[in-house]
């Protein structure tokens, strides 16, 4: 049986003589998000905001207008409306009612017995409140974690590595974590807990591409140590390509079943995986490996640890 | 890396086979796992709200509102037992429960002395740290202060909270909900989860009440015109009738409060719905002394400081038993009944996060999730055959026993599947697979160099071993970031991505390997597609 082979053999692509364009765009890339975050800002659900959310199926498509018109006419604040997965499901959002707990039970149920007024074939799917407290936790635990979770990659990346590497990781990570943030302010996605949960794992898998090829990198330069940083680096790369490219085809594969069949709540969520494995493998290829040389990696990096370190390293 | 001893073949096997029977009841309806023979393994995961559809309800106490009750309560013990003092009354005067203390004056100065030490006893001491609940201060000579200690708040939340707990335990009980979760989050939190409950607006009416009942004389001296103004006597308050909304007043002492009830039931007198109640025999005793005492004077049932009804006392009511009546229709007298058998919530609770989710949405996510997990199965599966053509196949087994692992590991520690879980699920799918395509590269890498077929497989399993101990290192430390920080959705994606790194390190490595040398044994072969 022959296998199928998308890298072929002895591939030997320039990535290092292509860096300083790769590092123009993840520039472009990065500060057009930046700038995407500024201007247009990201869609922040309920969990963040705080206020009170409904999901609601119609049996036919609704026009949009008509239910906010319907929403807007309770006179409960500014409402949002947007359509969920399909054109017969909704998404409603109001403010939170000054007040208790009962007045904003009066509000869920004068918005869904005002729906179901005019459409006899409303269910309600989903209600969620959350207050303005409870919401500020939400954003500031998840800021720990993101920030906390690359930290301690970087240290880890130090401790097993050399500094180099956990700098130029983190540079990508960077990178991979803004842009990612920027497709959703492109998209005006709703961004909520799930996309928070997403973007840590986005960090633990282009995480595991930057790991394989440092360790290569890091093996090559004890085997060859008369070798060129340059061809060394490229050398890793492609060497390690073809794992890049199967695993990063697996990934996809099983996140393109769960972003066509999932159903909705999970689509948000997973389309930011889906992009943020794409963008951290472009990140680990073209960005962090090449970036070592501007940080000075060469032969010496690891020459003091060959004797202990190394085969403390080695022998796992 | 290639010899695999007898003992750990059969622990490697006999894991597996753990695996299998642990995870097989999650295959089957839970009624009909339920049926099942005593010996045979019952255990299924948890489905989350998200997938079954209930209602999860965030409560915080009133941390603000327990301090005054404390304060206040602390007045009266204290004013209370000074009157009470052996040697004589203490007389005080100015007394103020303002700004989180209680403050007076003693009149005189030779009783400060004799009053400190009463009240110190009133204090309870905290811990081993010698800390008292409240600090007992003179100030100016004659004026004594008294102030809550930061210990004392926080163990008064502490109690207040366990009180709590159970309180709304015995409440939702009584609703007759199923198999409800309520459990503390922090030092005020409580969350309350009831699945396949679909309107929570009951719910949260019994959670949201304190439920304090109170029996208090009507001052009928106050001036009709000063109640109306909202101007209250000394030693009465003015409250509101809960049915119009009508001012009255009355003493602020209560003759006996709810805590001293047995029983309350709802009952049907006259056509009218009414709540039955019966004192304790302490309770009854003073009930009854009091109504002795007050014929033909009214008295108010207050509850959480409005009062429900104001009925004139007839007769001496001797059976420690009586009914309140008010507007009541079925619906309210039987919540009415409920609160006061469950008792009183010791601090009061409000609801800042709520999440219902219907059933039938979390049905649409259970099928959507299988359905999608078998496909990432299956694509993952015919991509690995398609590439590694025999490696593949092992690489593919062992994601198999990899889903198989994870479903056994959830449900013999009872963690929760829920939504983003079920996408923890797929994404360990597709990066089970890391690990086999770091060795089968590795081994083809080898093999390219001229290495037999032996040495090959060897020498990728040794150098992709570190790093695939690296980089699951590193999704481990992400992932408890993730669970020791993320609230809800993330935890349940935490829970499943910290089991599946795990087995999938054991399966895709250590499995997968048992698979490989066990061939290269029996058949020996001198060449490998790979």
């Amino acid at each position: 049986m022959r296998l199928l082979k998308l890298v072929p053999d002895n591939t030997n692509i320039g990535f290092v003589r292509m860096r300083w364009v790769a590092f123009a765009v993840t520039l472009v890339l990065t500060l057009s998000s930046i700038a995407l975050l500024m201007t247009r800002g990201l869609n922040l659900g309920v969990d963040f905001v705080g206020g009170l959310m409904m999901e609601v199926k119609f049996e036919q498509p609704v026009k949009l207008d008509e239910l906010r018109a319907t929403v807007d006419g309770l006179d409960y604040g500014s409402s949002a409306l947007q359509n969920f997965g399909g054109p017969d499901t909704v998404l409603v959002r109001l403010p939170l009612p000054p007040g208790d707990d009962a007045a904003v039970q009066k509000v869920v149920q004068k918005v869904q017995a005002a729906i179901s007024e005019n459409h006899k074939d409303a269910s309600f799917r989903r209600v969620e409140t959350v207050s303005g407290k409870v919401s500020d936790e939400l954003i500031r635990d998840g800021i720990i974690a993101i920030v906390l979770s690359m930290g301690a990659i970087a240290l880890f990346t130090w401790f097993r590595f050399e500094w180099h590497f956990g700098v130029s990781t983190i540079v990508a990570l960077i990178h991979d974590v803004t842009v990612t943030l920027g497709f959703f302010a492109l998209t005006q996605l709703e961004f909520d807990l799930n996309i928070v949960a997403a973007v840590l794992t986005i960090i633990g898998y282009s995480l595991n591409d930057k790991v394989v090829i440092d360790d290569r990198i890091r093996e090559n330069l004890r085997k060859y140590r008369q070798m060129d940083i340059g061809p060394l680096i490229d050398l890793s790369v492609n060497e390690t390509l073809s794992r890049t490219y199967a695993t990063t085809m697996a990934l996809t594969l099983a996140l393109g079943s769960l972003l066509l069949l999932g159903g909705d709540v999970l689509f948000g969520f997973t389309a930011a995986m889906l992009l943020g494995i794409v963008i951290g493998t472009y990140s680990s290829v073209f960005v962090s490996s090449s970036l070592l040389i501007s940080l000075g990696v060469g032969p010496h990096t690891f020459a003091p640890a060959d004797t202990g370190a190394a085969e403390k390293v080695g022998s796992r | 890396m290639l010899e695999f001893s007898k003992v750990k073949i059969w622990s490697i096997i006999a894991v597996l086979v753990a695996g299998f029977i642990f995870a097989i009841p999650n295959a089957f309806p839970e009624e009909q796992v339920q049926a099942w023979p005593s010996w045979a393994p019952k255990k299924q995961m948890n489905l989350g709200l998200d997938l079954r559809g209930g209602s999860h309800i965030l409560l915080e106490a009133n941390a603000d509102g327990l301090a005054r009750a404390n304060i206040d309560k602390m007045e009266e013990d204290a004013l209370s037992e000074l009157r009470r003092a052996e040697g004589g009354a203490i007389a005080v005067g100015d007394v103020s429960n303002r700004g989180g203390r209680v403050s007076f004056l003693v009149r005189n100065v030779d009783d400060v002395d004799r009053a400190v030490d009463l009240l110190r006893n009133l204090s309870m001491p905290i811990g081993v740290t010698g800390q008292r609940s409240f600090n007992v201060e003179v100030a100016d000579g004659n004026r004594i202060v008294l102030t809550q200690t930061s210990a004392g708040r926080t163990q008064a939340m502490e109690s207040a909270m366990t009180q709590a707990v159970e309180v709304i335990r015995r409440r939702i009980d009584e609703l007759g909900t199923r198999e409800p979760t309520i459990i503390r989050q922090g030092s005020q939190r409580i969350v309350v989860q009831v699945p396949g409950l679909q309107d929570p607006s009951a719910l949260k009416q019994l959670l949201g009440k304190t439920a304090q009942l109170e029996f208090k004389l009507v001052d009928i001296t106050a001036d009709p015109a000063d109640v109306a103004a909202g101007r209250a006597p000394a030693g009465s308050q003015i409250l509101q009738m809960a049915d119009t909304g009508q001012p009255i007043a009355v003493k602020r002492r209560a003759i006996i409060t709810g805590d001293q009830l047995m029983d309350a039931q709802q009952t049907l007198q006259q056509g009218q719905w009414v709540v039955s109640f019966r004192f304790d025999s302490a309770g009854g005793r003073r009930f009854a002394r009091t109504t002795q005492e007050n014929v033909g004077k009214p008295f108010a049932i207050v509850l959480d400081n409005r009062v429900i009804s104001a009925p004139n006392i007839n007769e001496p009511i001797l059976g420690g038993s009586g009914v309140i009546s008010g507007s009541f229709n079925a619906e309210s007298s039987n919540e009415l009944a409920i609160l006061l058998r469950s008792g009183k919530l010791p601090v009061e609770l409000k609801v800042v996060e709520e999440r219902t989710v219907g059933p039938d949405l979390g049905a649409d996510s259970i099928r959507a999730g299988t359905v999608a997990s078998l496909v990432a199965v299956l694509a993952v599966g015919v991509f690995m055959l398609v590439t590694y053509g025999r490696f593949g196949v092992y690489a593919n087994i062992a994601l198999v026993l990899n889903v198989v692992l994870i479903l056994a590991v959830m449900s013999l520690t009872g963690a929760t599947m829920t939504l983003p879980g079920v996408a923890g699920m797929v994404l360990t799918i597709g990066a089970a697979v890391d690990a086999n395509v770091l060795i089968n590269e590795r081994i083809r890498e080898e093999r390219r160099k001229g290495r037999n077929v032996r040495a090959a497989v060897e020498t990728g399993f040794k150098e992709a071993s570190r790093t695939i101990w690296d980089a699951n290192t590193m999704n481990l430390i992400v992932a408890a970031v993730m669970f020791a920080f993320g609230s809800g959705p993330i935890k349940g994606f935490a829970v499943v991505l910290t089991i599946g790194i795990v087995t999938s390190v054991f399966t895709a490595v250590t499995v997968a390997r048992l698979f490989i040398v066990n061939w290269l044994n029996r058949k020996r072969p001198t060449t490998i597609t790979i």
